[in-house]
């Protein structure tokens, strides 16, 4: 919950304002840097963020290792599902790539497309996952708080984990929305595609860790 | 495409006065903002503290005003302990986040870093504005667990668990107060990445012409820095808010073990660890002693050199050091919880690390002799309190590799030693350069100059009091004086202490009042002190060559052309004994 708090305002502003900049002839002395502020700006936010949620996999890690007998529920059906979920989201970071693509060959058109495509697939994957969750609450009664299999760490980690990600995603979505609002009435460049993009590949990398570390080595097959 | 090509953003000067004063995206405005909420927030937690030293020594007298302000926690005017730890917690957590780590940072780098590097702002201006008004959020949330039911958290600005993870059970305080506890201090890790992310960003892009970064002033390597370690550990203290948020609000166990039993009743909890917090918070924890003290580093260094009229001693060697202790920073926190039951071996690989910070500590603090040998001092207030700030550097650094050996630890931990130890050095020595930055800058701030005699009388009254009330901890501590005790005149072993319990408290009665003479000499001079020049100080970096105070824009349509490092003092042949920035000779 304290995610997207920072990622909403963060990404709403990071569009929205103008940064100033010296001048055209920028020469602080060779710049290894010069990507511009706003993916610079982004690639900080997605180290700060990889610390967070490298936090919460420690946390389950040590959970998972400090209580003996730990759950593994996720049966045939769940991994199925989950790998669907992986591949939906794997198709999301190829079709924001074609955008970033599109945007820098000038291709306005083609980029709000693959940038809708994105948003498409990041719908799908959170309704996936809400259905997902829903099995787990009701058919397998596990909550924040409580499970079945008494360890009670179990649906903690889970869905903080989980939840956190797909809270990312949602605002994820919500974020590309407005770029392919702001690309259609002609407004931002391929800077602001691209920097867009590194968010969306980074919620798609922090689940290349989640599936395997909470769905794969939990499964019951 | 190509970035937005052309000239600097020049913005319209005529706004309102919202948008001017209060919801302004001017650096200089928001670092004025942050200055003003650190003067506000230190004021507070002065007056917690002196109320606190009141109630160690004199436990049994009656307060009428504790009464009117705390019926709850003082009835008939007698300090409860549960009062005296809220006081202490809040005490704590407004000194450390609103104190010491939002000035440096906030204040002074919002203000100073666009103008040492020439740029017009920070590189997201908005996203600026956004980090001051959660910052402050975050500080209203914090106050408000003074005003809810219950009142303040007891836990201490560490807030471990499980104390802080039960809720109400645990005492008053530990309800609904504890609960704005971590929400504020989720809201500041939030403020603080967003001003870190700006203050990265703007360092690497927005340097005007010829500004490299091995000609930045030390100043700018400091915020610099301070900003990436801000970065890496504001991410997890947020991460540990949140599930300590959980614990409380929604009944996981992330930090509570299973059988603990709180005031008689057994709690359902189980499979969590309260360690698990401590080595979420003390990775942040340890990290932040340095958020808050490197950008005073960077200051001291800039300030020692103005007033000797000479170069920093190896510039290069304080920008080496910096970065290592910036890295070290994360690899000693273990040294905060020698006696948490950790294995020996992790202990000694702790304190071997933790001691390594010793030598790039030692670096600097040469490095600062050298830069003030031979020089011809100027002692101004400014140079003053940077001196003091060495001095308490070298005092506290010492007790810290004391406490760095596990052995000696063992003994120390949680005695009054330790609260002598990181009040002499990040307390007394961050708020002592903060002090030499606002004589330093105050000029180019409000275009006026502050009083120097009483600045003067003000630090020397200053320097005497932090050292009168900071030494004899240690040596309560040695003698075994527990800390964030409420009542000592209850152990005998501690009788023999209670003279110097009082000349401690007194000390610290009169080092509070002293800074009254800082809130008027600042006010006064705000608007009465003399017209300040250009650069009163005769100093090099690129802020002293615009008018005081600076217009809007800063350097304009003009980025200005950066021709040599920060610190040409006393160059052999020129014509004056300083050599600016964007001068070519
Ligand atoms: C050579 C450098 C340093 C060493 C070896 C050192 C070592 C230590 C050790 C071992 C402790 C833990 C003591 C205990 O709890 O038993 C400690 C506590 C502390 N140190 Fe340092 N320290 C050093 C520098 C600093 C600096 C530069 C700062 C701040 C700017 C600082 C701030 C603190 C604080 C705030 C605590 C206490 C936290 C608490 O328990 O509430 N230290 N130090
Ligand atoms: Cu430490």
């Amino acid at each position: 919950m304290g995610l997207p708090a920072v990622a909403i305002p963060f990404l709403g502003k990071l569009i929205l304002s103008t940064h100033t900049q010296p001048d055209t002839t920028w020469a602080g002395g060779g710049s290894p840097f010069a990507i511009g502020s706003k993916p610079l700006g982004m690639w900080l936010f997605v180290v700060s963020d990889a610390l967070t949620f490298s936090t919460f996999l420690v946390i389950y890690t040590y959970a998972r290792l400090s209580n003996p007998g730990w759950p593994s529920p996720f049966g045939p059906s769940s991994i199925a599902q989950a790998t669907l979920m992986t591949f939906v989201l794997l198709t999301s970071s190829y079709t924001m790539a074609l955008a970033v693509n599109a945007m820098k060959t000038g291709r306005r058109g083609r980029a709000v497309r693959m940038l809708l495509a994105t948003v498409g697939l990041g719908l799908a994957f959170v309704g996936l996952h809400i259905a997902e969750w829903m099995h787990l609450i009701r058919v397998e009664g596990v909550t924040l708080a409580a499970n079945p299999w008494n360890q009670p760490l179990f649906g903690a980690t889970f869905f903080t984990l989980t939840g956190l990600h797909m809270a990312h995603v949602a605002a994820g979505v919500l974020y590309l929305a407005i770029v392919a609002a702001a690309l259609s009435r002609n407004k931002l460049d391929a800077h602001d595609v691209e920097t867009s993009g590194l968010y969306w590949h980074f919620v798609d990398l922090v689940w290349m860790f989640i599936f395997p570390l909470v769905y794969l080595m939990s499964a019951k097959l | 495409m190509a970035a937005p090509a052309g000239r600097p953003k020049v913005t319209n000067m005529n706004h309102g006065f919202l948008r001017r004063y209060l919801f302004s995206t001017d650096h200089k405005t928001i670092g004025l903002q942050y200055i003003t909420l650190s003067i506000f927030a230190a004021f507070v937690g002065i007056a917690l503290s002196v109320l606190m030293r009141f109630h160690l020594v004199y436990p049994e007298s009656r307060w009428r005003l504790l009464e009117t302000l705390w019926p709850d926690g003082a009835p008939g005017g007698v300090m409860t302990p549960e009062l005296y730890l809220s006081l202490m917690t809040m005490h704590g957590t407004i000194m450390v986040f609103f104190l010491l780590t939002t000035v440096p940072q906030g204040g002074f780098g919002n203000y100073f870093l666009p103008l040492q590097i020439g740029a017009a702002d920070m590189a997201f201006p908005r996203l600026n504005m956004l980090s001051f008004w959660t910052t402050f959020l975050s500080f209203v949330v914090l106050c408000a667990a003074f005003f809810v039911e219950g009142g303040a958290p007891l836990a201490g600005w560490t807030a471990y668990p499980p104390l802080s993870a039960v809720g109400q059970i645990a005492g008053p305080g530990q309800g609904l107060g504890q609960t704005l506890w971590v929400l504020s201090i989720a809201l500041f890790c939030i403020a603080s990445l967003m001003g870190a992310i700006n203050f990265i960003t703007t360092t690497l892009e927005l340097r005007t012409r010829g500004m490299s970064l091995l000609r930045m002033p030390l100043t700018c390597w400091g915020w610099f820095t301070t900003a990436i370690i801000s970065l890496f550990a504001f991410g997890v203290l947020l991460a540990g808010g949140v599930l300590l948020l959980l614990d409380r609000e929604a009944g996981t166990s992330f930090f509570l073990p299973a059988g603990l039993m709180i005031n008689d009743k057994l709690l359902a909890n189980k499979g969590g660890s309260p360690l698990l917090f401590q080595h979420l918070f003390w990775f942040f924890g340890h990290p932040e002693v340095y958020i808050a003290i490197l950008p005073g580093m960077g200051a001291v260094s800039t300030i020692l050199a103005t007033f000797s009229r000479k170069p920093v001693f190896g510039y290069r060697a304080m920008i080496w050091a910096m970065l290592i202790i910036g890295f070290l920073s994360f690899v000693v926190w273990g040294h905060h919880m020698f006696i948490s039951g950790m294995s020996p071996y992790s202990s000694i690989a702790f304190s071997l690390l933790t001691v390594t910070v010793g030598v790039p500590s030692a670096i600097k603090t040469f490095n600062w002799l050298g830069t003030i040998w031979g020089g011809s001092l100027r002692l101004t207030t400014a140079m003053l309190f940077a001196l003091g700030f060495v001095s308490v550097f070298i005092s506290g650094g010492l007790t810290g590799l004391i406490l760095g050996q596990p052995a000696l630890d063992s003994y120390f931990h949680d005695t009054y030693f330790v609260v002598g130890h990181f009040h002499m050095i990040m307390g007394v020595a961050t708020v002592f350069a903060a002090f030499a930055a606002t004589f330093y800058w105050f000029p180019k701030m409000r275009g006026r100059m502050m009083n120097e005699t009483l600045g003067r009388i003000h630090f020397y009254l200053t320097f005497i009091g932090v050292y009168a009330i900071f030494i004899p901890m240690h040596f309560a501590g040695i003698a075994g004086n527990p800390r964030r005790y409420a009542d000592f005149a209850q152990f005998d072993f501690l009788k023999d202490l209670s003279f110097l319990h009082k000349a401690t408290t007194h000390a610290a009665f009169f080092t509070a009042a002293v800074q009254l003479l800082f809130l008027f000499n600042f006010l006064w001079s705000w608007w009465k002190g003399p017209k300040a020049g250009q650069n009163p100080w005769h100093a090099t970096t690129l802020e002293w060559t615009l008018p005081s105070p600076p217009p809007e824009e800063n350097f304009g349509h003009n980025p200005p052309q950066v021709h040599r490092g920060p610190y040409d003092y006393s160059l052999p042949g020129a014509p004056k004994d300083f050599l600016m920035q964007q001068e070519e000779r």
